[in-house]
């Protein structure tokens, strides 16, 4: 089935990306139209999100779009042993649009191959979850000014963190220079290194969140070191307080910085560093109906 | 009869079939699997642990009245690139087949992701080739990148 789709942000080319961001600052300045009166959105999630979900609910709602769905696999067929595809076929014949989250990898892609509507991917267990990265782009620009030749530095979980890994490969396209600082046991897994080499993209590993490893950085991408992604609790309990932010870490940085996070915070970020003028991960996840806007009405034509 | 036709004859000679030479010994058992071979009723005979200039230890197979399909020469591309295949007709080679891998492989094999859709779904798996030389492959669906020798052929 050739309907377009946004599965992962590799579906999206450099032009594309420009395009959606240009899209999603007309949407900051005007996010109550009527572009979507008549239409019907489906929010399948088989995996609760309460942020996600409720980002693209309210994308939809302003624009004038109505939604159905579900915020929990265990109220659906799905339960009773229906297959994905069984369920897409049919959410598909009812809606416009469907936006999916799904905890197996690469369901998004599979139920964009049957739908005979476009697909967003709202997160495919690891995998990805491309509307999160239009968002931290967008904040990037509007921070920054800019995309290009930029230091980006990532913190935490760079073997699991899906988020971290499609902004690799969005980032890509604009020549950043990247500080990777995680624990042994959640170093960037080697794919994505060598994505880097082959891109020629510049980049260093630390395994220490301190002052002279954040220098130069211009974003400080924090993430959340997840529990549920050790099979070895005690692993956990030995990084899981490695990297914390604090107001002090960040007197000698770079008066641009701004920190980001894709939400939800544990404790990597203390609470005082939230009336830092340097903290945007609010403001970030405000940023996210704005990108999701863009993205709904460019894969409907609108 | 000289030394090297001596050498040859550790291992019968075929009238008419598929010789796959040059795989290196470790694999040769899990080319015999994933042909299925031992579900075969023709004749057959294998070299084991033979001396090979290339690569060491070499296996060999050779199947009488059995041609390899495309997608059988596709597994064997991805166990054994070195390998060669040669179709036999009246003890003749009629055929050398180069092995090459293709861009793509659709349902031959199976993604090691538990987590993978196409291992909880019914549905067939698909392998993009990224990288021959290296023998990469990257999962269509949940876009993990496999080496060969991680790939589990069906």
């Amino acid at each position: 089935m050739s309907v377009k789709s946004l599965v992962s942000i590799s579906d999206y080319s450099k032009e594309k990306i420009l395009q959606i961001l240009d899209k999603a600052a007309a949407f900051e300045k005007n996010p109550n139209q009527k572009i979507l009166d008549g239409k019907v959105v489906a929010t399948l999630f088989f995996e609760p999100s309460t942020r996600t979900r409720l980002s693209f609910e309210t994308a939809v709602n302003r624009l004038g779009g109505r939604v159905i769905g579900f915020a929990d696999a265990s109220t659906t067929s799905g339960t009773k042993g229906e297959t994905l595809k069984d369920t897409i076929k049919m959410v598909s014949n009812y809606v416009d649009l469907i936006v999916m989250r799904n905890p197996i990898e690469g369901a998004a892609r599979y139920a964009s191959e049957i739908s005979n509507v476009p697909v967003i991917n709202a997160g495919d267990g690891a995998n990805q979850h491309p509307t999160q990265t239009m968002l931290d782009l967008y904040s990037i620009k509007k921070t920054q000014g800019r995309l290009d030749n930029l230091n980006i530095c990532m913190v935490g979980d760079l073997k699991y963190g899906r988020t971290v890994h499609s902004l690799i490969m969005a980032m890509s396209h604009f020549n950043p220079t990247f500080t990777f600082i995680a624990p042994d046991e959640l170093k960037l897994p080697e794919q994505h290194k060598m994505f880097c080499k082959s891109q020629g993209i510049k980049f260093e590993e630390h395994s220490e969140l301190n002052e002279q490893n954040i220098a130069d950085t211009d974003i400080l991408y924090m993430t959340r070191v997840q529990k549920e992604r050790f099979t070895d609790l005690f692993e956990y309990e030995k990084v899981k307080n490695v990297y914390i932010l604090k107001n002090s870490l960040l007197e000698h940085t770079k008066p641009n910085l701004k920190i980001l996070h894709p939400l939800p915070r544990v404790n990597e970020i203390e609470q005082e560093v939230d009336e830092n003028e340097k903290a945007y991960y609010f403001q970030q996840a405000k940023n996210g109906v704005y990108a999701r806007q863009a993205v709904i009405c460019d894969l409907l034509g609108l | 009869m000289d030394k090297d036709n001596k050498k040859e004859l550790k291992v019968a000679a075929l009238k008419d079939g598929t010789v796959i030479d040059h795989i290196p010994s470790d694999k040769l058992f899990k080319v015999i699997s994933i042909l299925k071979l031992e579900e075969c009723k023709c004749q057959m005979t294998f070299g084991f642990n033979l001396d090979s200039h290339k690569i060491g230890k070499k296996g060999i197979i050779k199947v009488s009245e059995k041609f390899l399909r495309q997608d059988e020469v596709n597994k064997v591309a991805v166990l054994a690139p070195n390998a060669k295949i040669n179709i036999i007709k009246d003890y003749e080679v009629i055929e050398k087949k180069t092995l090459e891998l293709p861009n793509e492989f659709i349902g031959s094999m199976k993604c090691m992701n538990p987590k993978c859709i196409t291992n909880n779904e019914p549905m067939a798996s698909k392998f993009i080739t990224i990288d021959k030389e290296k023998g990469l492959f990257k999962c269509h669906y949940c876009e993990r990148v496999v080496k060969s020798e991680d790939l589990i052929i069906e």
